[in-house]
């Protein structure tokens, strides 16, 4: 075993402490914060990761990875979803077992996350962001317009009709935030892993130096493809979660300001390292629910409007400030205490932070 | 490293194996061009409308096909046209700033929805019959329809300007960082449109914020035009539209290819670095091109607010509308937006007229899934777009 650098050794034990605090959360909050928090972290840092493992590991900002948590819903809302007397009245309502319908789900949204990667995979920067942002956009309109599939109005009851070893997610809440919390865990986990096989590290390699790798023979766009691909499954578990825990799925679920707050929760995490997708999530949530209970009915002081204001300038001020969110703000430290003569950050660590490439 | 999934060498080894069967050149580009062919002739000839008494099939359509009703054919058309001539005029901003700067101006559907509410304020308070009701074009003067297009393309110019001086200035480069930026921008003028507009609202009615509105043409557009074509009589208004359009890029193109600031310019578009060597103040011509990208948002949206209204969430429709017909024409290419505009109009009217109408929940409304279409398949052949240059 290697000898850890005192800041791996420090990440190490935070990372720790918070798995602890994760793992006894019921005992420490209270429900509302256990579910509407704590639970909502956990799904959307699943998504946030998703963007920011692109982000990171393939230099792909995506702004699709909200789309395909919706698609994920909707796919498994109208396959749950029962019709007739009692029923719920949207989607398709073609009442399969949900064990069934969940599997589906997943391997519709990875499919069509596959799709979008091939057509978006030969596009890059900021192309490959205007892309994935239209592919999101056309989601939300498709399930927005097409009343076959649920239309303006939300499809509900997503909730009551989850397979038997999830178990009822309606009344025992802490139930869902234990199965949220082996979901992050375990896709974390599979992040961690991917990016060290040689695939992982070929798109590295293909992030960095696309030209140079492809002359070395690797086939830059099938990289690409099949890791928007990975991110569309992680997104695609995010979003069924994501239904169980809303309990109902409608196309704002989906829209431009669903989008722009995954993004938001994955700059406020920093877009370099996956741990930032849960700590933006918290961030953003918490600000989300402090700000809220705060604005007066009639607006904010001064300037009036809602939380979305509030959300703008703090993500204005972030990419401003500091680009790589609060991971980077972290990283800095370390880099400025490595100056100043302490051991050197960062060596032995196949991340590498991408402020200048990527921002 | 040890190769566990041997993910690394499997991909490699299914790569090889498409490229030897030459299945990238060939399939994909014989598929793709029977289905535009398909989509061609479906709506030439194989269409037909509905029977006396309803149902159908999959070649049934509200109008039938060309041959058999070429005046609704021709309606449709022109209504492309004229879309396509205010999506040019929006979208045509927004390649302007990309070309020149490199920046996408992810806030421009956020200068379209603002501009749009300023000219209903503007026309509300020059009309006295306003009083917060919908004008009709007959009660509005050419002065009263010119007047808010002023103030909203004055302002919103204003608006960029202060846009990129203050944030953009300074970080010029990192175009993802100031795409982020201009996110930032798009959230908070969204909220803030929606929570002071609109301000004329009829008396004793609450306000709702981000309320649909609209202001009306000018009373001499509100006729139809007979066009001695298949007996169609079309709305001069969407003429004036059209001819709106084809002014803007007329106007563009002078500017651009006859005059020295669009020679500078388009030196810009080219190499930056090399431009700015030559003692050109390239900071001032960013400036210019930043304000007329933000003013055309601003005219689009006066026009589009004529057409049709303004409400909360346009932003988000008008930003898809410039990326998918700057994505597919190609970004920075005044070309590339004007045939990418038409592409897109096309596509858009086409799709929303003839699929099938076979019962309630058929087909039309699956419409979006054709711009999709249309941008996965300019891509898959020209990554660039159709008149782009390689990034």
């Amino acid at each position: 075993m290697t000898k850890l650098e005192p800041k791996q050794t420090i990440e190490r034990l935070i990372g720790a402490g918070v798995l602890v605090v994760a793992v006894f959360a019921p005992l420490l909050f209270n429900a509302f914060w256990l579910d509407a928090i704590l639970t909502q972290t956990l799904i959307f840092g699943m998504g946030a990761a998703s963007l920011i493992m692109l982000s990171a590991y393939g230099g792909m900002i995506s702004l699709a990875q909200t789309g395909l948590m919706g698609i994920a819903g909707y796919a498994v809302g109208n396959m749950v979803s029962q019709g007739g007397a009692g029923g719920e009245s949207k989607g398709l309502a073609l009442g399969l077992d949900p064990t069934k319908a969940l599997v589906l789900a997943i391997v519709i949204t990875t499919l069509i996350a596959f799709v979008f990667g091939a057509v978006a995979s030969r596009s890059y920067g900021i192309y490959f962001l205007m892309l994935t942002l239209t592919f999101g956009v056309i989601a939300n309109l498709f399930f927005g317009s097409v009343t076959k599939l649920g239309g303006f109005s939300p499809i509900a009851g997503i909730d009551r009709h989850t397979p038997g070893f999830v178990g009822d997610v309606v009344n025992d809440r802490q139930r869902l935030y234990y199965i949220a919390l082996i979901c992050a865990l375990v896709a974390y986990a599979l992040i961690r892993y991917l990016v060290r096989t040689p695939f992982g590290l070929s798109l590295q390699g293909v992030r960095d130096e696309p030209l140079r790798m492809a002359s070395l023979g690797y086939t830059v766009p099938l990289h690409r493809m099949l890791a928007f691909t990975f991110a569309g499954f992680i997104a695609a578990v995010a979003g069924v979660l994501g239904a169980w825990w809303n309990g109902q799925i409608s196309p704002s679920d989906l829209g431009l300001v669903a989008t722009i707050n995954l993004l938001v929760m994955a700059v406020i995490g920093g877009l370099v390292r996956i741990e930032g997708a849960w700590l933006g999530a918290f961030a953003f949530i918490v600000i989300n629910n402090e700000v809220t209970n705060r604005i007066p009915s009639d607006g904010l002081w001064v300037v009036g409007g809602t939380f979305n204001t509030v959300v703008g300038l703090i993500f204005l001020a972030i990419v401003i400030v500091s680009p790589d969110g609060l991971m980077g703000v972290w990283e800095r430290l370390w880099s400025m205490r490595g100056r100043r003569g302490g051991p050197s950050a960062g060596t032995g660590d196949v991340q590498q932070p991408v402020t200048e490439a990527s921002l | 490293m040890k190769d566990v999934l041997g993910l690394g060498t499997f991909a490699e080894q299914v790569a090889e194996r498409i490229r030897a069967w030459g299945v990238v050149g060939t399939a994909p580009r014989a598929a793709a061009a029977a289905l535009v062919v398909f989509a061609i002739v479906y709506v030439l000839v194989i269409t037909k409308p509905a029977g006396e008494f309803g149902g159908g099939d999959w070649r049934t359509t509200n109008f039938g096909s060309a041959i058999h009703d070429p005046g609704s054919f021709a309606r449709v058309l022109l209504d492309a046209v004229t879309f396509a001539a205010l999506l040019f005029i929006v979208a045509s901003g927004f390649s302007l700033i990309f070309g020149l700067m490199r920046v996408v101006n992810m806030a421009h559907g956020s200068f379209y929805l603002l501009g749009g509410y300023i000219a209903y304020e503007i026309q509300q308070s020059l009309n006295p019959e306003g009083q917060g009701f919908s004008l009709q074009p007959f009660q509005v003067s050419t002065w009263e329809w010119v007047a808010p297009l002023l103030v909203a393309v004055g302002f919103i110019a204003m608006f960029g300007l202060g846009v990129q001086q203050l944030l953009l200035r300074w970080n010029q480069g990192q175009d993802l960082r100031q795409a982020l930026i201009t996110i930032a921008v798009s959230v908070i003028v969204a909220d803030q449109v929606i929570a002071h507009f609109p301000r004329h609202v009829p008396a004793g009615s609450p306000k709702a914020g981000g309320n649909a509105v609209s202001i009306a043409w000018p009373g001499w557009t509100d006729r139809f035009v007979d066009l001695k074509l298949f007996g169609v009589e079309y709305s001069l208004a969407r003429l004036v539209m059209l001819a709106l359009g084809i002014a803007v890029g007329l106007a563009l193109y002078l500017w651009l290819y006859r005059t020295r600031t669009g020679m500078v310019i388009r030196a810009g578009v080219d190499d930056r670095q090399m431009t700015s060597a030559l003692g050109v103040n390239i900071q001032a011509f960013f400036a210019i091109a930043f304000v007329v990208g933000a003013s055309l948002a601003a005219f689009g949206a006066v026009v589009g607010t004529s057409q049709g209204n303004v409400a909360q969430l346009q932003d988000g429709q008008w930003l898809l509308y410039s990326l998918v017909v700057v994505i597919v024409g190609g970004m920075g290419s005044l070309l590339g937006a004007a045939v990418g505009s038409l592409l897109y109009g096309i596509v858009f009217m086409f799709s929303a007229s003839y699929l099938p109408t076979t019962g309630n929940e058929c087909c039309t409304q699956y419409s979006i899934v054709f711009t999709f279409a249309l941008l996965a398949l300019v891509l898959a052949f020209r990554p660039q777009g159709l008149f782009g240059r390689a990034a």
